[in-house]
């Protein structure tokens, strides 16, 4: 039993467009520990949103292997993979995807009812949920009814709803400005400290300095991969 | 988790209210159509059984006279060739169960300062049992009275009301033409005839004094027509070979000459008439059912704008776990939903479509619970059926396809 949450093996994956297949990751090797808080940094066209996708098991690589938990990933059929990304890995997107219509309670909860969880339950988790981001006075608000910030939160305690021990992370601050940047990023290092598992993806320095390790792409590879700098200075 | 997703429907119904009501209107039209014209055509086929229970089961009609013979035709009952001998003679035959000489004809009536002109048919007892015609007061006249030629009469509803009106007219005397005859028994109402004239308006009196005393018949013992009954439905075929056998026989008809009577086989009229009635009602409810299966293709129309419009929503429920089957049970029952409530509302409103037309127009109209069931049953499986390709559609989306989608 290693310690490795994912295992990525000479990855690839390649897009087929007018021009020819489009290789958007090249042969990328990567494993991930668990505790881990890595940023994924790198332009935009490096690769690193489809990268993050396949985490995510939204996307299938067309090469290589991924192991989540020490499972094959590319074996898995679709409900296995939906119920991965419903009780293993919590996903952030960078534009919240929130429900319009159902109120920010209903919006957490919504991955307890594919759990098949009971309602009472689903209630009260939620509201749990809600609380521990700072909005469970607005736990009957609609989406459109709060800030991006407050969204974002949202988001969050969502991804979180199922406890997974993975949180991943599409540049969640990207809509963001900058103060509310770094409040997203604040909560991101306390669950990291309750033991969570995270990778974001992000171009932007400043919020990639949070975590504790950063991997750069480039034209669908990896470049760098080093803890952060201020790690290395206590 | 069933009742979460129905919540989860009727959210997404309620967002779109408007369509969610016009795409049920569809199904609401279908199911009112298929129970309104199942209900009066099945009304209509009971109407029509009902006048043929009236006319009296398994009939025979003889008619004097022939229908066929070339040259010069005098139509049915134009020559009184039928006798009454004829009528002992088939009544003799195996398979018959009751026979009576009838001399149809109509008179002027009175009674004290009241007139009114009606049916009278002279004929024998029999013609009671051939009718299944009941006597409601007083008594049926008998074979004596008719060999006797005795002036006693029976009398129908109708007529009785425009002679009598409240009077009571047992033991009563009316004349009819100069001849006083006396009321024996008051008959049973039977309706409408199959022809649609009153069966009421009839005086029923023996057939031999309706030969003397009111239509002076030049050859005593000939008779306009015969009803024949026989024992059951099986039997007929055998019945009128024989009666027509005989009839030829006794009438000393050469082989190649056409018969001097015709017959009728008045079951069979009947039969056919219930079976045309039951082909237009089968048509009309086959017609209805077309606006159902264009309601349903109205679900599936809306249901697949549906789906497309929500496609960030099916890949957002996906990302965060929902399974093909999740996505596909949320969409099929939202269709199953429309579909269903539009049945309920089309349900009401075709029973109340139907009550309303025979409160307007006397129809009667039959809702039977078959036809009801029937209707559900289709308009829950065209919901099914409709629903089943845009939810399928819905669940077998990529996610991250879906999650890109604008």
């Amino acid at each position: 039993m290693s310690d490795a949450v994912i295992r990525i093996m000479d990855l690839s994956k390649s897009y087929a467009t007018s021009a020819g297949l489009f290789p958007a990751l090249k042969n990328v090797s990567l494993t991930i520990n668990r505790g881990e808080f890595v940023a994924i940094m790198g332009p935009s066209g490096s690769g690193k949103s489809t990268f993050m996708n396949i985490l995510g098991c939204l996307d299938a690589p067309t090469g290589g292997q991924y192991q989540l938990n020490n499972r094959q990933v590319s074996e898995l059929g679709r409900d296995e993979l939906a119920l991965l990304r419903n009780q293993t890995i919590g996903f952030v997107f960078q534009g919240f995807n929130l429900l319009q219509r159902m109120t920010l309670l209903d919006n957490v909860a919504l991955p307890l009812i594919y759990a098949g969880v009971e309602h009472a339950e689903r209630s009260q988790r939620a509201h749990e949920l809600l609380t521990r981001v700072g909005l469970a006075d607005k736990a009957n608000s609609l989406p459109n009814q709060i800030s991006g910030g407050q969204q974002q939160r949202v988001a969050i305690a969502r991804a979180l709803i199922n406890r997974p021990r993975l949180l991943l992370a599409d540049e969640p601050t990207g809509n963001l400005d900058s103060h509310t940047g770094v409040e997203i990023m604040a909560l991101f290092s306390e669950l990291n400290l309750e033991g969570i598992t995270i990778v974001l993806v992000t171009h932007e320095a400043d919020i990639a300095s949070h975590a504790k390790r950063q991997v750069r792409f480039y034209d669908g590879s990896i470049i760098s991969d080093h803890a952060t700098a201020q790690e290395l200075q206590p | 988790m069933t009742l979460a997703m129905l919540g989860e429907a009727w959210r997404a119904m309620g967002a779109n209210r408007m369509r969610t009501i016009l795409t049920m209107l569809g199904m609401v039209i279908g199911v009112a159509a298929v129970v309104l014209m199942m209900s009066i055509g099945q009304g209509a086929q009971y109407a029509i059984k009902q006048s043929i229970s009236a006319m009296g089961s398994n009939l025979f009609i003889l008619l004097s006279g022939s229908t066929q013979t070339s040259g010069v035709r005098t139509g049915s009952g134009g020559a009184l060739t039928l006798t009454v001998n004829d009528a002992a003679a088939i009544a003799e035959l195996p398979g018959v169960q009751a026979v009576a000489p009838i001399n149809p004809g109509d008179a002027q009536v009175v009674y004290g300062p009241a007139n009114w002109n009606t049916a009278i048919i002279g004929t024998t007892p029999a013609y009671l049992d051939v009718r299944a015609w009941q006597i409601v007061s007083g008594a049926a006249f008998t074979a004596s009275d008719v060999r006797s030629a005795t002036r006693v009469a029976l009398i129908g509803q109708t007529a009785a009301q425009n002679l009598f009106g409240d009077e009571n007219p047992l033991g009563k005397t009316i004349r009819i033409k100069q001849s006083p005859f006396i009321i024996l028994g008051i008959l049973a109402s039977k309706g409408q005839g199959m022809d649609g004239r009153d069966q009421d308006d009839t005086i029923i009196i023996p057939l031999t004094t309706a030969q003397r005393s009111v239509f002076g018949i030049r050859f005593p013992g000939t008779v306009r027509m015969i009803m024949v009954q026989s024992t059951g439905l099986e039997v007929m075929p055998e019945v009128e070979a024989a009666m027509t056998g005989l009839l030829r026989q006794r009438h000393r008809i050469r082989e190649n000459a056409d018969n001097d009577f015709s017959l009728r086989n008045l079951t069979a009229v009947a039969n056919s008439a219930e079976e045309s009635t039951r082909i237009m009602s089968m048509l009309l409810g086959a017609i209805a059912s077309v606006s159902l299966l264009v309601g349903g293709i109205g679900i599936m129309n809306i249901m697949l704008v549906s789906v497309t419009e929500r496609t960030r929503e099916i890949g957002i429920r996906m990302a965060i776990g929902a399974r093909e089957r999740d996505i596909l049970l949320q969409f099929l029952l939202e269709a199953i939903i429309i579909s269903v409530a539009g049945c309920l509302i089309g349900l009401l409103i075709g029973v109340g479509g139907a009550l309303l037309t025979e409160a307007l127009t006397g129809t009667l109209v039959i809702i039977s619970g078959s036809s009801v069931l029937v209707a559900f049953g289709v308009a829950a499986t065209v919901g099914i059926f409709f629903g089943f390709y845009p939810a399928r559609k819905a669940a077998r989306m990529d996610p991250i396809e879906a999650l890109r989608y604008q």
